[in-house]
């Protein structure tokens, strides 16, 4: 066993883990991340996404030894049910999802595009997410919600000022 | 699934790592962005008995010149190669090549230096590697030395590495001259790997295209140069006619497999479909 500790969504937790440990169970069945879901075993659905030190990555593809000492951030963390997050907001507003299953990577990978490139094209979204799968939705929805949340979270939009 | 149990070990200096995959018994593997080899270990098809993890040797990260070469440290992400302001001035071919590579969260985590000692034919960074002339520098228990990435490449999933070895930095020539770039990448998917993929890079002096070199992905067990077609662009006018000509040749010596995405033939001719395209746009063409 290896101790580790780091932040997660504000708090610091400090366990015991084996190092075999992958970073998104250690958020599940640890410290009872449950927002935080696991799609696929092959590393490609993006379901696990977080932000490690401020980067999305897909948290079954990182070790929890790896992440001691980090700050990691859960779509648990970004926003609450009274004040959801602009990224929440829109997904909501927009249809972007169906299932949900891969909504909270959906988010967490939105969020880390927007703030590398604050208004992004449609082919930018697409690209810009093309590390998370959905099953559902076709996509469209969720390239509409993403470049919603653009605009509001870039103060453009109109009826941010008429809704909030 | 949950990888096997294993020994864990946190080097913060290269003489450590190389020590620790030194003691590490006998079925030790190096770990550095883990995009590859944690997938694998999950679905149990490596279970090593230590892993080595690179992750806190911190003189293997970054970016820096040494004269007349760019030196790329084998723990730099992909994310940071892309957004290098020396990478861009000077090898700006690695950058183009890299933002292709998986996805966003992917490319935070996977290194340089891991995707070139993973050495998959369908990685796009080692045809790179080798188009640019770069050189490996390797550490080991008997002290450093410098494989050119012609040597580097030996098989499908195998390099020049020995046991005990760890790939520290890439040395990387800069382009001097009006040198152009282009990584055509053929895929159909998103988060894909290559099919095939050509990269480019082209130099032109008076209306004539002086000398080009061209690194071959997925055209066979390892990456491959287009020695036939980089003789025949040399000196040959920047015109589409001449580029296509000399494109034809480009899978000239090739063996590339046949699988569920292609069978080698389609693989040949994709690959003189995408040098024409890559020559042409590194031309300016
Ligand atoms: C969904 C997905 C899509 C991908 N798509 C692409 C793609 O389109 N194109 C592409 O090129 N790649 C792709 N990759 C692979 C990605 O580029 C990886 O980053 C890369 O192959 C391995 O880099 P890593 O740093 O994660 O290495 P690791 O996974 O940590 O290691 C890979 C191998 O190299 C060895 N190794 C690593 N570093 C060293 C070192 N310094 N010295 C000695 N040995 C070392 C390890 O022991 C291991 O055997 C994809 C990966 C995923 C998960
Ligand atoms: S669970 Fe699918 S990428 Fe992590
Ligand atoms: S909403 Fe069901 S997978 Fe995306």
């Amino acid at each position: 066993m290896t101790r580790v500790s780091m932040r997660v969504d504000g708090v610091t937790y400090t366990d015991e883990v084996e190092p075999r440990t992958l970073l998104v169970h250690h958020l599940r069945e640890a410290l009872g991340k449950v927002g935080t879901v696991v799609g696929c075993d092959t590393s490609n659905c993006g379901a696990c996404t977080v932000h490690l030190d401020g980067q999305a990555v897909k948290s079954c593809t990182v070790l929890a030894v790896q992440a001691d000492g980090a700050e990691v951030t859960t779509i648990e963390g970004i926003g609450s049910t009274d004040a959801l997050h602009p990224v929440q907001k829109a997904f909501h507003e927009q249809h972007g999802l169906q299932c949900g299953f891969c909504t909270p990577g959906m988010i967490m990978a939105s969020i880390d595009l927007l703030k590398e490139n604050p208004s992004p094209s449609e082919d930018e979204v697409r690209e810009g997410i093309e590390g998370n799968l959905c099953r559902c939705t076709g996509y469209q929805n969720i390239v509409r919600a993403v470049q919603q949340a653009a605009r509001e979270m870039s103060g453009t939009s109109e009826t941010l000022g008429a809704q909030s | 699934m949950i990888p096997a149990p294993f020994e864990y070990v946190r080097p913060t200096t290269v003489e450590e790592a190389v020590q620790a995959v030194a003691e590490g018994g006998d079925d030790v593997k190096i770990m550095a962005g883990g995009q590859s080899l944690i997938p694998v270990m999950r679905l149990r098809l490596a279970a090593p008995e230590t892993i080595v993890d690179l992750g806190r040797v911190a003189e293997m990260r970054g970016v820096r010149e040494d004269g007349d070469a760019l030196v790329i440290g084998a723990m730099t992400t992909h994310a940071e190669v892309i957004a290098d302001p020396l990478i861009a001035q000077h090898a700006r071919l690695i950058a183009e090549a890299t933002e292709t590579v998986a996805d966003r969260q992917t490319r935070r985590r996977g290194t340089f230096g891991g995707a070139l000692a993973h050495a998959d034919p369908a990685g796009d960074l080692p045809s790179v590697a080798l188009a640019l002339d770069a050189e490996m520098v390797v550490a080991g228990p008997e002290g450093r030395r410098t494989v050119p990435a012609r040597e580097f490449f030996v098989d499908y999933l195998t390099t020049a590495l020995d046991e005990g070895e760890v790939l520290v930095e890439i040395r990387v020539p800069k382009l001097a001259g009006d040198w152009g770039v282009r990584y055509e990448k053929f895929n159909r998917v998103a988060q894909a790997w290559s099919i095939v993929a050509v990269a480019a890079a082209v130099r032109r002096e008076n209306g004539h295209i002086a000398e080009a070199r061209i690194g071959l992905t997925n055209m066979g067990p390892v990456p491959l140069r287009a020695p036939a077609t980089e003789a025949a662009l040399a000196g040959a006018s920047a015109s589409p006619d001449a580029v296509a000509a000399a494109a034809r040749s480009a899978a000239e010596g090739t063996s590339p497999s046949s699988d569920l995405n292609a069978q080698a033939d389609y693989r040949q001719h994709l690959a003189q479909v995408l040098t024409r395209r890559a020559v042409a746009t590194a031309a300016g063409l």
